[in-house]
């Protein structure tokens, strides 16, 4: 029943109400449904009821703790070569709104607890099953994703498959998912064209390194003139054509993979621009400038992080979604200086570039989804800008 | 930012005894708090006048003030002890308020004492409507159109201009008590009144009504840095309309998107930034369900009910964090509790859904208007846990020990759908029911939408389980449908019912296929970070995550449920002192309860915590999973008493007192066996099924008697039946409470009433002390006013009660803790009229009078250990220097429609101590703590019954003695006047004014003393003089012993010379 929602339902009469609900009883876990397997890279099986897609997929398998906010997680581009676990278990509650953080959903595969049958909202224009299944997303319902989860925090983030397929052979299955990298996924996610989002504030040119939404939003609600280039833009074009300042976002994979854009980057360094960078971006301006970075164990992916402002000792609540992190063991504090730090791990959440007017963190000030505490860094950007004017 | 160490010694208040809109989470919160504050070497001095709180345990502060919540006693205490500083947030509104008085009268400035935690600008900015109105105002927080009146013509004026319905609520009041919504200018004057007499500064807020739009609450936490989080939002399935108190409540919000979660979580970071406030706050809000336009509805800066909810929802132990930032510490400085990994300042990430309902006090009050509006009406609540909303919604409903288990539990099935339209409109308790029958019937989502305003999404979640009803009544029972059934908790025993099989066929079907119940942990991240507290819920169809434990012997302690008239906080004071004895001992314990608002389900009471209902199924697939070594159900009042059968089934020992016991003294026939053999008389009687047969045993006892219904507490269905037609009545109502047990009927006997607590270790017994209520026999003892030592008492009767109480505990094998209560005609005439082999309500009293530990002694025997052995002489322990009184405490005013009279079943909420050397200082303070501060107006009005009307002559003539002008009912002023009292006759309230209703309603009385004619007609002229008198904030006696004490109270006391009592050197 694809974008059923509760406005639409009025004129359903009783009898369509009992084959309604037998149709729903089918989708959700009381015998005809399809069955659906997420196999993990150590063996483990958990089986679920299809959802989305039917068709096979292999993927990393990443947790995201958000109670809310599923579908900004869904087309959040950072998720492109992952499949997304939400730990909450009720998703789907409201529907598919108008709150997409870019064009599509990324993710290769969603795996929940319980999809909602009945969204309700204002804004909701239909369900998230028959969103997953025009996206042409696989998933897996009706597994007990806090099992899961616990695998993941304990073993650390491993590869997955789901199949629909009951006659799934292990021993095949197992080698593939070994074989599995995420690889290079920028070029992926990445706009193939610029584009302007006209102002008439400062000049911004945005690398689209897989950019939420949110980013370019966010400046252009202060008045800028928002230019979105491909993130195989060469430094030379975006520094001719004279930006105020330089926004590097947010983006999926390994960032020591990105070989190419450091080295744009590394141009970019060298100029006197001022440059703000969020997640992949802040970790490809840290490799760019002699840093290193190195995977997590099992990411942060939530919107209860909290990360401490160096300058201020003051706490925000963060957006996050990142499975690596910039080294400070080895860091040149003469290049850069740690700017935030994670609360609860210690790890690097932001630097600050010393001489230069380059501030960059690992968290999303961005938010959508999550707690919009840190959205005072854009305005900090601004003020690096020389003011909003 | 480190601890500011120029705290040393802190003065924490607590919220007095428990009322509607005040309850034992307070308790809760202040004991984490004192701990928290003890955990930093800091002295703490503890004000509570509820003797029944667990914060008032000397391991609990340091000195323990156990005296009247005054202005006065908290001056001449802070003079006495010389404290610092004053932690005003935990005390609840009560607290908040008195603290609040000393500062802005400049005491505390001239006694170099200073509120730590949030500000008295804070409070003032967060509680005063208009500065609250203005900040909100200033920083572009939207508030609904609303203005301060100070009298009912600028109310009507400004009701006029934003049009009806309008909301009223009083300035400064518990639980929002005399508020509501007007439709009419004749409803907004009759509210109107009200709210400004009860209202500390007469101030009552009008505002636009925004009834039916989604109510989210947010909990907050911010530091002195400015760090700040929230701890968790919740969502009212009730829209706006219905105090969140009485609202079926879900963590987290369920309906709201994003885009809408965090516009009104950054907005509760704005409040709670801009009225700069260092601890915890809660932020209510209205949100409309088709826009993203919202109102700020109120601010509590402070703990409050919401935050204890938050607290168990989450893990986050807000009041100990909340106490840690008062004393400077930042957030991030503040370990998380629960993971020992991370720090305070995150939020915590729910894996599962939370579900809590109230518990109304209905089925007390059965003339009460079920009505649920902005005043709260609830005693406790339930809370329940599960990983799907509707397994949580189960859950929570048999966790009420209401006599409902499922979405049938409510019968509307006889109502045509017409009938069932129109009362779709009733919000009350049983909505969710008319609900569930009309989506049986097929009724449109957006019909019960457009009527209830209840989202859909939740009225999606009711169909669900109705459609899991239907589905079990008419297909086949496969595991498939028996493993989702379960998933959504419906209980064995439903599922039996639904599909016409037996419980324990569904049970065995069950355990056949392995569908079995498993536990998942609360751990604040969502399995995001090893945590190390073991609080458990249970969930079907998961994988089972409780570690198995064996190293140390284990032991169950099941908890009292929800709190609610007859059985309250005093329960849960003996559960966790019995959970820290055993685990003293070197026990292993776990904790089943479902009470929020309770010290017991906090996270570090018992080594592990299930937060689960306490029926006999729940606790089964735990006793499977723990494999206890025993279980313990003496302390936990009848709720726990009423699962000891069951566990005896499931082979756990029960520890302690045998059931076989217990039964003995609830079977009338064993019990009248065991009488006879121990030579103890009791009053005659008998037990019947039957009205006929209970009108039988009743004439030939002869009238007056009492009916009751056994297994009850708080006397439950108790009534004093004076003719036939009362028993018809009497019984009628009994068997409207399903009852599967016999009913009594005892010879009504008018003697003192005695109470006696006693520790048996099978062979000894230690008596504490014995109580006696200064109300005659007839009134329920937990209504009674109880003093120790007793005062009335000869030497040979006190040596009876021990003698007997001796003599029942051996015969009834006691092990641990047994209450009795006595009569005494006479000089030395003895008769026992209840046992209780368990713990009773006044454990927690008696404990802190005679400074004797009665529950760890209890629990140690229990153990096995023999009261000698324990440093202790059997028998009846020397009296202390003190008397010590406990007054019961009432909430009639939140009640519309309750009838006020005392009578054999229980009506108090809580209860107030006064202790001092003297009798008179003692009864003085209990009625000062229990809010009775007299004279005021120095008038009264006295109407009694024809039995007492000899005997009011000398209590009126003693308050015409202190300069009271009476006025009375006719024949009242004319046995009066016939002693030589004057009084002034009034007319009734059926005849003409000026009448008794005008004079009551004038505001200028102060007492009226009202005895009702015994039995089920009572007059209905005493029951509007009552209620009228209630609702306009006059003390209503209705029993001339309570009058007595009153006067004599009165006569003999002068509130600035009262000596305060350290309980922790008593």
């Amino acid at each position: 029943m694809p974008f059923l929602c509760i406005g639409m339902r009025k004129k359903l009469l009783r009898a369509d109400f009992l084959v309604y609900r037998q149709l729903n009883m089918a989708q959700e876990g009381t015998g005809e449904q399809m069955k659906a397997f997420l196999i993990l890279e150590d063996g483990t099986v958990f089986t679920g009821s299809s959802i989305g897609s039917t068709r096979d997929m292999v993927s990393e398998i990443v947790f995201n703790t958000s109670m809310t906010g599923y579908l900004e997680v869904l087309t959040d581009p950072s998720y492109a070569g992952q499949a997304v676990v939400m730990t909450y278990p009720l998703i789907g509650n409201y529907g598919i709104t108008p709150d997409m953080e870019s064009v599509k959903a990324w993710p290769d595969g969603y795996i929940v607890r319980e999809l909602s049958r009945m969204p309700s909202n204002f804004r909701c224009e239909g369900t998230i099953q028959a969103f997953l299944e025009a996206q042409d997303i696989p998933g897996i319902a009706g597994i007990d994703t806090r099992a899961l989860t616990k695998i993941l925090r304990e073993k650390g983030t491993m590869n997955g498959m789901i199949t629909t397929n009951e006659a799934y052979r292990m021993e095949e299955i197992l080698p593939r998912l070994k074989a599995y990298k995420v690889g290079d996924v920028v070029s992926r996610v990445t706009c193939t064209e610029k584009k302007v989002l006209q102002g008439e504030g400062k000049k911004v040119a945005l690398l689209d390194l897989g950019a939420k939404d949110n980013i370019a939003r966010s400046l252009h609600r202060r008045g800028c003139e928002v230019t979105i280039y491909p993130a195989d833009t060469k430094a030379e074009e975006i520094i001719a054509s004279k930006p105020d300042g330089i926004m590097l976002s947010n983006g999926p994979g390994d960032p020591a993979a990105c070989v190419s854009i450091i080295e744009e980057l590394k141009k970019l360094y060298r100029t006197e621009i001022p440059i703000f960078a969020i997640c992949l971006g802040h970790q490809l301006m840290a490799l760019a400038s002699g840093a290193s970075t190195h995977k997590l164990k099992y990411g942060h992916r939530g919107g209860n992080h909290p990360v401490k402002d160096l300058r201020t000792g003051r706490v925000y609540i963060s957006s996050q979604n990142h499975g690596y992190v910039v080294d400070t063991e080895n860091l040149d504090t003469s290049v850069a200086v740690p700017a935030f730090v994670n609360v609860n791990d210690g790890t690097n959440e932001g630097l600050e570039y010393v001489g230069k007017n380059i501030f960059t963190v690992q968290f999303h000030p961005e938010a959508c989804p999550g707690p919009q505490d840190s959205a005072y860094l854009f305005d900090r950007f601004m003020e690096m800008m020389g003011g909003a004017e | 930012m480190p601890r500011d160490n120029s705290i040393k010694k802190v003065l924490v208040i607590g919220s007095g005894p428990i009322v509607i809109g005040q309850a034992a989470e307070f308790d809760y919160a202040g004991t984490q708090a004192c701990r928290s504050l003890k955990e930093e070497n800091l002295e703490v001095v503890l004000l509570n006048s509820n003797p029944a709180t667990i914060m008032t345990d000397k391991d609990i502060a340091d000195k323990v003030y156990i005296e009247p919540l005054t202005v006065e006693v908290v001056e001449q205490l802070i003079q006495k002890e010389h404290p610092d500083s004053i932690l005003p947030t935990l005390g609840g509104q009560a607290g908040l308020n008195l603290a609040m008085e000393l500062e802005e009268s400049g005491f505390l400035r001239e006694n170099h004492v200073r509120l730590i935690g949030t500000t008295s600008e804070t409070i003032k900015k967060a509680e005063d409507r208009l500065e609250f109105k203005a900040t909100m105002e200033k920083i572009g927080e939207p508030v609904a159109a609303s203005l301060v009146v100070e009298s009912v013509e600028d109310g009507l004026a400004f009701a006029n201009q934003i049009g009806y319905p309008v909301v009223l609520r009083p300035a400064y009041t518990l639980g929002g008590s005399g508020g509501g919504i007007a439709h009419n200018s004749q409803q907004l004057v009759e509210i109107l009144e009200n709210g400004l007499r009860l209202s500390r500064v007469g101030q009552v807020l009008v505002e636009r009504c925004i009834a039916g739009w989604k109510e989210i609450e947010y909990e907050v936490m911010r530091d002195s840095n400015g760090n700040c989080i929230t701890v968790c939002n919740m969502e009212n399935i009730d829209p706006v309309g219905v105090h969140t108190g009485d609202s079926i409540v879900v963590a987290p919000s369920q309906t709201l998107g994003d885009k809408e979660y965090q516009m009104l979580r950054t907005s509760a970071l704005n409040i709670i930034s801009e009225l700069n406030i260092t601890g915890g706050c809660n932020v209510q809000y209205a949100l409309h369900p088709d826009s993203f336009e919202y109102c700020v509805i109120e601010v509590n800066p402070r703990v409050s009910r919401s935050s204890a909810l938050a607290s168990k929802a989450t893990g986050y132990p807000i009041a100990k964090v909340a106490a840690k930032i008062a004393l400077g510490y930042t957030l991030d400085e503040i370990k998380n509790a629960i993971t020992h990994k991370t720090y305070a300042s995150f939020e915590p990430m729910l894996d599962y859904c939370v579900v809590k309902i109230p518990r109304l006090p209905f089925d007390k009050f059965i003339s009460a208007k079920r009505t649920l509006t902005t005043q709260m009406k609830a005693t406790g609540e339930v809370m329940s846990i599960c990983d799907n909303f509707e397994g949580a919604l189960m859950k929570a409903i048999r966790s009420l020990e209401q006599h409902v288990d499922c979405l049938l539990s409510y019968d509307f099935s006889h109502l045509s759908m017409e009938e069932l339209e129109e009362q779709l409109v009733i919000v009350d308790d049983m909505r969710m029911w008319r609900i569930a029958e009309a989506l049986r019937r097929g009724m449109d989502y957006d019909k019960i939408y457009a009527v209830t305003r209840i989202d859909k999404w939740f009225i999606d979640k009711f169909a669900r389980i109705v459609e899991m009803e239907q589905a079990l009544q008419t297909q086949e029972l496969t595991p498939e449908l028996l493993a989702e059934a379960k998933r959504m908790e419906f209980p064995d025993s439903v599922i039996g019912r639904l599909t016409g099989k037996q419980e324990h066929e569904i049970h065995d079907l069950r355990h056949a296929n392995g569908i079995v119940a498993a536990y998942k942990m609360v751990d604040t991240c969502a399995a995001e970070f090893a945590a190390q507290t073991p609080y458990y819920y249970s969930v079907f169809g998961s994988e089972n995550e409780v570690e198995e434990t064996r190293e140390r012997k284990k032991v169950l302690v099941l908890g009292s449920g929800p709190i609610r008239i007859g059985q309250g906080i005093e329960f849960d004071f003996c559960s966790v002192h019995c959970t820290w004895a055993f685990s003293r001992e070197g026990y292993e314990t776990i904790i089943v309860n479902n009470n929020p608002e309770t010290v017991s389900t906090d996270f570090d009471i018992a080594d592990k915590l299930y937060f689960e209902p306490l029926t006999p199924e729940d606790v089964e697939s735990i006793v499977d999973i723990e494999k206890p070594d025993g279980a313990v159900v003496q302390f936990g009042g009848q709720t726990a008493i009423k699962l000891t059968e069951s566990l005896m089934k499931m082979g756990v020992p029960i520890l302690g007192t045998s059931a076989e016991n217990v039964d003995k003294a609830e079977d009338r026939e064993l019990f009248d066996k065991i009488l006879e053999e121990c030579r103890i008389p009791r009053p005659t009687g008998g037990t019947v099924f039957t009205a006929e047969e209970a009108k039988e045993v009743a004439n030939r006892l002869g009238y007056p008697v009492l009916v009751r219904p056994s297994y009850v507490l708080g006397g439950q269905g108790m009534q004093i039946a004076i003719n036939d037609h009362d028993i018809d009545e009497f019984i009628g109502i009994i068997n409207r409470i399903a009852q599967d047990h016999p009913i009594l009927v005892d010879k009504y006997l008018k003697g003192k009433e005695i109470e006696v607590d006693a520790v048996c270790d099978g062979e000894d017994i230690l008596i504490p002390g014995i109580m006696e209520h200064i109300e005659r026999a007839g009134i329920h003892s937990g209504d009674s006013i109880s003093v120790y030592p007793a005062q009335s008492l000869t030497k040979a009767a006190k040596e009876k009660i021990a003698e007997y109480t001796r003599r029942l505990a051996r015969s009834l094998h006691v092990i641990g803790l047994i209450n009795i209560q006595f009569i005494v005609c006479g000089e030395e005439d003895v008769y026992v009229i209840e046992v209780n082999p368990r713990s009773s309500r006044t454990v927690p009293y008696i404990s802190k009078v005679t400074g004797i530990p009665i529950v760890p002694l209890a629990t140690k025997v229990i153990i096995g250990s023999k009261i000698r052995e324990l440093g202790y002489t059997p028998g009846l322990q020397k009296e202390a220097e003190y008397f010590a009184i406990k007054m019961p405490v009432f909430s009639f005013e939140k009640i519309r429609g309750a009838d006020i009279s005392l009578g054999p079943e229980m009506k108090s909420t809580g209860e107030c101590l006064g202790i001092a050397r003297t009798f008179d200082e003692a009864l003085y303070k209990a009625f000062i703590g229990a809010g009775i501060r007299l004279p005021k107006f120095k008038n009264m009005i006295i109407s009694v019954r024809e039995d007492d009307k000899e005997e009011i002559v000398e209590i009126g003539r003693r308050f015409e003695k202190i300069g009271y002008r009476i006025f009375a009912t006719a024949g009242t002023a004319e046995a009066l006047r016939n002693g030589g009292v004057k009084a002034i006759p009034v007319r009734k309230i059926e005849q003409e004014s000026p009448n008794l209703l005008d004079l009551i309603l004038g505001h200028e009385i102060d007492l009226i003393i009202d005895t009702p004619a015994q039995g089920a007609d009572h007059s209905r002229d005493g029951f509007v003089i009552r209620r009228n008198a209630i609702e306009t904030g006059v003390n209503v006696l209705t029993a001339l012993d309570t009058a007595q004490a009153l006067i004599t109270s009165l006569e003999n006391t002068d509130i600035r010379k009262l000596t305060l009592v350290d309980i922790a050197t008593v």
